[in-house]
């Protein structure tokens, strides 16, 4: 069967074909107002490429950009909110603390649900899910006319503790199909079935937002795509790295919250299996921001939630905590595009702000005047002005030169060079700093990781990112370009029931560990065989523990089988060892405590063949020699410079070097040496130090 | 010259240091206030004991307390009794950072058996004996277990004595003595970044990057003084204190690049707890003074210095030994309101108005009617701050705490209780121009077969935060059961079974009159519900 994997992005919108005769690939601009469109002429692309008609594909794999940018720009639906009495405000007050501690005009994220589209009835359970004031459902029922008559589009319902019992939440939701049948209707017992209100409201609202919107685009993608004679089933992939169904989409479209990275992350993911990297760093560096995820045997790892649209220079805090499935990715403000400017101490500070693609860096000659990382890497010799992005966008040295000697060199007393040096050492630091504190918060040493750098920008950074996390080998896959898109191709069909439900481990209850099992299962193998129907599946259980008095849960991987009485040890122990692998050590005498589950239903992957690493070759013919800046020495080096091309499998060339393609540029510093590698990847090695 | 932009480098890569030094702390520790609550702090310290870099934490009230707390250790064992594999600590109030539920500990980092600086950390630990967190000792004795500067650690050799004594002394013993642990690995893992800096830039000491880092700090906050109007400034606040109101006198004076703050005039000492060492005012004054005119210079010695805080020793805001200061943040929380109406005067335009600025911490003791169970309760939760000059106060939130809140469906696995309202309190913001940010109204009860008493230590209960510039005061905290009974906004007291406690927190002051609110802000307001 031909699939085809299509993303879009921010910017461009990417296909993958995967035909009998290999991989096709194409790359068009993302239309705003009709982003079904670009799909089409991205397939229609790939297909000429492949010499196949659209209706030869078998299945079609998407993502996109389109549920985050809409609670980025706030272009949702009219939402209601029905949440308990006593409770109208929880997505206003968020965690009462500010993201910024020294910002007296900080501004906050005004709440997705405004307060006047927010609506409370009389209720309340308990957190063992007893009713403790019964819904008032005369009240519901007027409450519901008066949402249908002030003209909501879409409605949320989240109740205190609906995640331990959820009738009241589905006895609304009856009223609503009784009343204002129209009207969708999304539960946070059933969008987000967790302890802890503020990330479920969050999660509830959010899907509510934008659910009408991913509704009508997915309807007018099928409709588009049958007119052109693509029938094919649809499926979307969602942010935890797995597919779903067009249907299951539709319901619960937060799960698509940034799927084209998650892509990306499975692409990244893929190559470290095929390489036997048990543990790698993804690391992506585009425009305005650089994401670093962590990969360990195969699986890009996962968090139970993140926080989408930060509003405050990517910082932690400043956005709204949803909770759903998600690869776990760190974003920094780092971009070719970040641009750099001296503090009021006198430092080289580098992002977030960026230049975009509009003006663009200074060298862009589209009227930006302040200096660019791309900009200083101009400067450094490690971009071709010719060859920029294939040649479609010529470079000026001069403009470049200009920016840098006004806004850095002059102020500093640096020359050119070493202020160039001094703007792509900062932002190299920053996202070094940001790698090394992800890997400590997973109790992760990183120097034993494999990066893999793709992006336009990251194969340009990856080599000193590398000198600065000691990291020994790294490797650059071809195709990078849209590796998004070839990530989707490569993805489980998979789905993630999490449910919450509070347990002391020294009263453990195996039945009711096995009855939630059971129930957890079912509902992920039901949205599984929805997109396969049969299929071998693997399961994975986490359980979200924490010793009693502690604030935060660690997740803990347990074996998906029946529980005995007795089995209380196993989860103990297999706690235990989670909480060592993390914090170094356990604590004596404390018990500990469940609160949320989760398991995981997925199709079974075939592994990819391995590849024999090739650690050392011969030197490709040719070559010309360039000057290169090396951060490392912290001086100009004479590098050799090859097309990526002439690096075939078992081609080797020493650093410093340059090699470039259309895409990107790949720089070998002085300490690495570049390997060909049979499936057209590149490992940088770090040399063996004398 | 290259040498400047490794300088910089290692600047950045320091605060990066010091943030994983946190970050270790913050995901070992025990107590809830520093995991939930960031009440932690961390930071590297040159040879001298001058603060180079420190981690932006939850917690203002250990900026300058830590920093001074390292000097007291460098002072205490002198370099013959600096040792490689050393570890100290104390919890001493007046040395540390202001209560005996802090202990800072601080490790000396060597580097080719040379002395070069040292990793200090403080943490909130859950228990340090004594009656307990609460404003009840009359006299720091009765608060717990005082660790004078000590060795914890002589060259790798834990002082076991000391660890009995702490764990015979404390009813949290592993958690107690854990939480020194932790905080002696995160300096540990401090060390290892540092040193891997210094392998890779090729030094052996860091006194250059220290006097670099701190001249260009001092310059920047110096210069950034020299733009505040030379002058006398004074302000007055009155607020609720504990058995007597409590009147906080600010002095400003700006002299070109030199500002000074003063607190004579300020009231005496409090018999609770709720007095603050001189070393925890001075922490907030200066915080608001960097927020207000420095706030982007990283806290160091260099940024810290130029602001020179003094309080009459014997008032509330310096108190003398032995007196009790088990819950000095509620003072503590309040000082930034004083200092900043007073430079006011100094720079109109730029500081917002009263906040409802001190925590309310809602500690709860619910037991079961006629039988053993026990559970305590602890919420942290935050009234409106004040308006802003170009904008409304930020509701339910705080400030100058950093202080995150709790779930209330996490929080009502751990006790017994049912919250049956928490949300908004809708016209509790002072009107003005701009308007001040909200209160909250909580409401609690016992389970049923429960009964609970809280220990209140609520201020701005009889006096409310001020407005500003024309701007109307915030509404007043109410403490009361849900009938309208009013219960005693400091001390401990019973909630009747089946009764309702209700609490109302303080909204923030407005700003500029409320007749030139925008027509719009105001009609949103309405609403929404904001104003009545």
């Amino acid at each position: 069967m031909i699939r085809a994997g299509v993303d879009i992005g921010g910017t461009f919108t990417d296909a993958a074909l995967e035909h009998p005769g290999g991989l096709a690939t194409a790359k068009v601009l993302t239309d705003y107002t009709r982003p079904e469109d670009a799909i089409l002429r991205a397939l229609t692309d790939a297909c000429r490429t492949a010499s196949i008609q659209l209706s030869d594909i078998g299945q079609v794999i998407h993502g996109t950009t389109l549920v985050t940018n809409a609670l980025i720009e706030r272009r949702g639906a009219r939402t209601a909110f029905v949440t308990t009495e006593g409770f109208r405000d929880v997505i206003e007050m968020r965690s009462e603390n500010r993201f910024e501690q020294y910002d007296l005009n900080l501004e906050l994220p005004p709440p997705l649900i405004p307060r006047a589209d927010r609506f409370t009835l009389a209720e309340r359970v308990s957190p063992r899910g007893e009713v403790l004031l019964a819904l008032d459902r005369d009240a519901a029922r007027d409450l519901v006319h008066r949402i249908k008559d002030a003209g909501y589009t879409s409605v949320a319902v989240g109740f205190l503790h609906s995640y331990a019992n959820a009738e009241h939440e589905a006895a609304v939701e009856e009223i609503f199909a009784e009343l204002a049948p129209e009207l969708p209707v999304s539960l946070s017992s059933r969008v987000s079935p967790q302890m802890r209100e503020l990330p479920r409201f969050n999660t509830v609202c959010a899907n509510a937002y934008v659910r009408p919107q991913v509704d009508a685009y997915l309807g007018r993608l099928t409709a588009r795509l049958a007119e052109e004679g693509l029938t094919a089933p649809i499926f979307l992939m969602h942010s935890g790295g797995g597919l779903i169904s067009l249907d299951t989409a539709r319901a619960e479209p937060v799960r698509l919250l940034e799927s084209g990275p998650a892509g990306g992350a499975i692409f990244a993911a893929e190559l470290a299996r095929s390489h036997g990297a048990g543990r790698a760093l993804s690391f992506d560096m585009g425009g305005t921001t650089a994401k670093i995820c962590l990969i360990e045997e195969g699986k890009p790892k996962t968090a139970a939630s993140f926080e989408v649209a930060r509003t405050y220079r990517f910082k932690k805090g400043s956005g709204m905590v949803v909770q759903t499935p998600v690869v776990e990715m760190v974003e920094i403000g780092a971009g070719g595009g970040s641009l750099a400017t001296i503090d009021a101490m006198g430092r080289i500070q580098v992002g977030p702000r960026s230049a975009g693609s509009e003006p663009g860096p200074a060298c862009y000659q589209r009227g930006g005047e302040e200096p660019a990382v791309t900009d200083a890497n101009l400067l450094l010799g490690r971009l071709d002005p010719e060859a920029f992005a294939g040649g479609k966008i010529p470079l000026s040295e001069g403009k470049a030169r200009a920016a840098l000697d006004a806004r850095i060199a002059e102020p500093q007393g640096l020359s050119t060079e070493q202020a160039a040096f001094g703007v792509t050492e900062m932002v190299d630091e920053n996202m070094a700093n940001a790698a090394r504190v992800h890997a400590v918060e997973n109790g992760r040493d990183i120097e034993r990781y494999t990066m893999i750098a793709f992006g336009g920008g990251a194969p340009l950074h990856a080599a000193r990112l590398c000198e600065k996390l000691g990291i020994a080998r790294c490797l650059i896959p071809p195709g990078a370009g849209v590796g998004s898109a070839i990530g989707f191709l490569r993805a489980p069909m998979s789905y993630e029931a999490a449910r919450g439900r509070f347990m002391a481990l020294p009263d453990f209850d195996a039945e009711a560990v096995n009855a939630l099992i059971e129930e957890l299962d079912a509902e992920a193998r039901a949205f599984v065989a929805q997109g396969v129907g049969e299929a071998e599946t693997e399961e994975r259980l986490t359980a979200f523990i924490r010793y009693a008095g502690q604030g935060w849960e660690i997740p803990v991987q347990l074996p998906v089988r029946r529980y005995a009485p007795e089995d209380r040890t196993v989860i103990e122990e297999a706690f235990a060892e989670a909480y060592r692998g993390l914090f170094g050590r356990t604590i004596e005498g404390l018990a500990a405590e469940v609160t949320n589950w989760s398991l995981t239903v997925a199709t079974l992957r075939p592994p990819p063949g391995e590849l024999a690493p090739r650690t050392d070759g011969t030197r490709p013919e040719g070559g010309k020699p360039r000057s290169v800046y090396d951060a490392g020495r912290r001086e100009a080096v004479q590098a050799l410079e090859v097309p990526r091309s002439a690096l075939t499998p078992g081609a080797a060339i020493e650093g410093p070097a340059v090699i470039t393609e259309d895409e990107t540029t790949t720089i070998v510093t002085a300490a690495f040496r570049a390997v060909g590698q049979d499936d057209g990847s590149l490992l940088l090695i770090r040399k063996e130090t004398p | 010259m290259t040498r400047g932009i490794d300088y910089q480098i290692m600047w950045n890569r320091l605060i990066a240091v010091v943030e994983e030094q946190a970050t270790t702390l913050i995901r070992t520790a025990f107590s809830t206030s520093v995991r939930e609550a960031g009440d932690l702090s961390a930071g590297l310290f040159d040879r001298r004991g001058r603060m180079m870099a420190q981690a932006v934490t939850g917690t203002p009230g250990h900026v300058n307390a830590m920093a001074e707390s390292v000097g007291h250790f460098a002072a205490r064992f002198g370099p013959q009794e600096t040792l490689e594999g050393d570890v100290y600590l104390t919890n001493d109030p007046w040395m540390g950072t202001g209560h005996l539920h802090d202990i800072t500990v601080v490790t000396p980092v060597f580097r080719k058996s040379r002395h070069i600086g040292y990793f200090a950390a403080t943490a909130h630990v859950v228990d340090i004996g004594g009656r307990g967190f609460g404003p009840d000792g009359r006299e720091v004795y009765e608060e717990g277990l005082l660790l004078p500067i000590s060795k914890f650690i002589e060259r790798g050799e834990v002082n076991g004595l000391m660890v009995e004594m702490i764990r015979a002394n404390v009813r949290t013993p592993d958690q107690t003595v854990g939480d020194i642990h932790s905080l002696a690995a995160c300096n540990a893992a401090g060390d290892r970044r540092l040193q891997a800096m210094l392998d890779e830039f090729g030094l052996d000491e860091i006194e250059g990057l220290s006097d670099y880092i701190i001249d260009a700090s001092r310059a920047a906050t110096r210069s950034a003084i020299a733009g505040v109007p030379d002058g006398t400034y004074r302000n007055g606040m009155r607020v609720d204190g504990f058995e007597a109101p409590v009147d906080m006198a600010v002095t400003l004076e700006v002299a070109g690049d030199r500002m000074t703050c003063d607190f004579a005039g300020t009231s005496g000492m409090s018999g609770y707890g709720v007095n603050c060492p001189e070393v925890y005012t001075r922490a907030y004054a200066c915080f608001a003074l960097k927020c207000a005119i420095a706030p982007e210079v990283p806290n160091n010695h260099g940024s810290l210095e130029p602001f020179e805080i003094t309080a009459p020793e014997g008032s509330i805001l310096a108190a003398r030994r032995p007196a009790p200061v088990s819950v000095r943040h509620v003072m503590g929380h309040l000082v930034p309101d004083a200092v900043l109406g007073a430079l006011h005067h100094a720079l109109p335009g730029v500081v917002p108005a009263e906040g409802a600025s001190a925590l309310w911490n809602i500690q709860l003791s619910v037991r079961e009617t006629g039988g053993e169970g026990r559970a305590e309760v602890l919420m942290f939760n935050s009234g409106g701050t004040g308006a802003r000059p170009g904008s409304d106060g930020l509701s339910a939130t705080a400030f100058p705490s950093g202080v995150s809140t709790m779930s209330v469906e996490a929080t009502e696995h751990v006790g017994p209780i049912t919250v049956w309202r928490k949300e908004l309190r809708s016209g509790s913001g002072g009107a003005g121009r701009h308007r001040g940010g909200l209160g909250q109204v909580i409401e609690i009860e016992a389970r049923e077969g429960h009964e609970m008493s809280i220990n209140a230590m609520f201020d701005r209960v009889k006096h409310a935060a001020r407005g500003r510039e024309g701007g109307a005061d915030g509404a007043a905290g109410r403490v009361e059961l849900a009938d309208g009974t009013p219960l005693a906004p400091k001390g401990r007291q019973s909630v009747p079974p089946g009764a309702r406690l209700r609490l109302s927190l303080p909204g923030g002051g407005g700003y500029g009159p409320p007749d030139e609110r925008d027509p719009e802000a105001a009609e949103a307001d309405r609403r929404g519900g904001y104003t009545d």
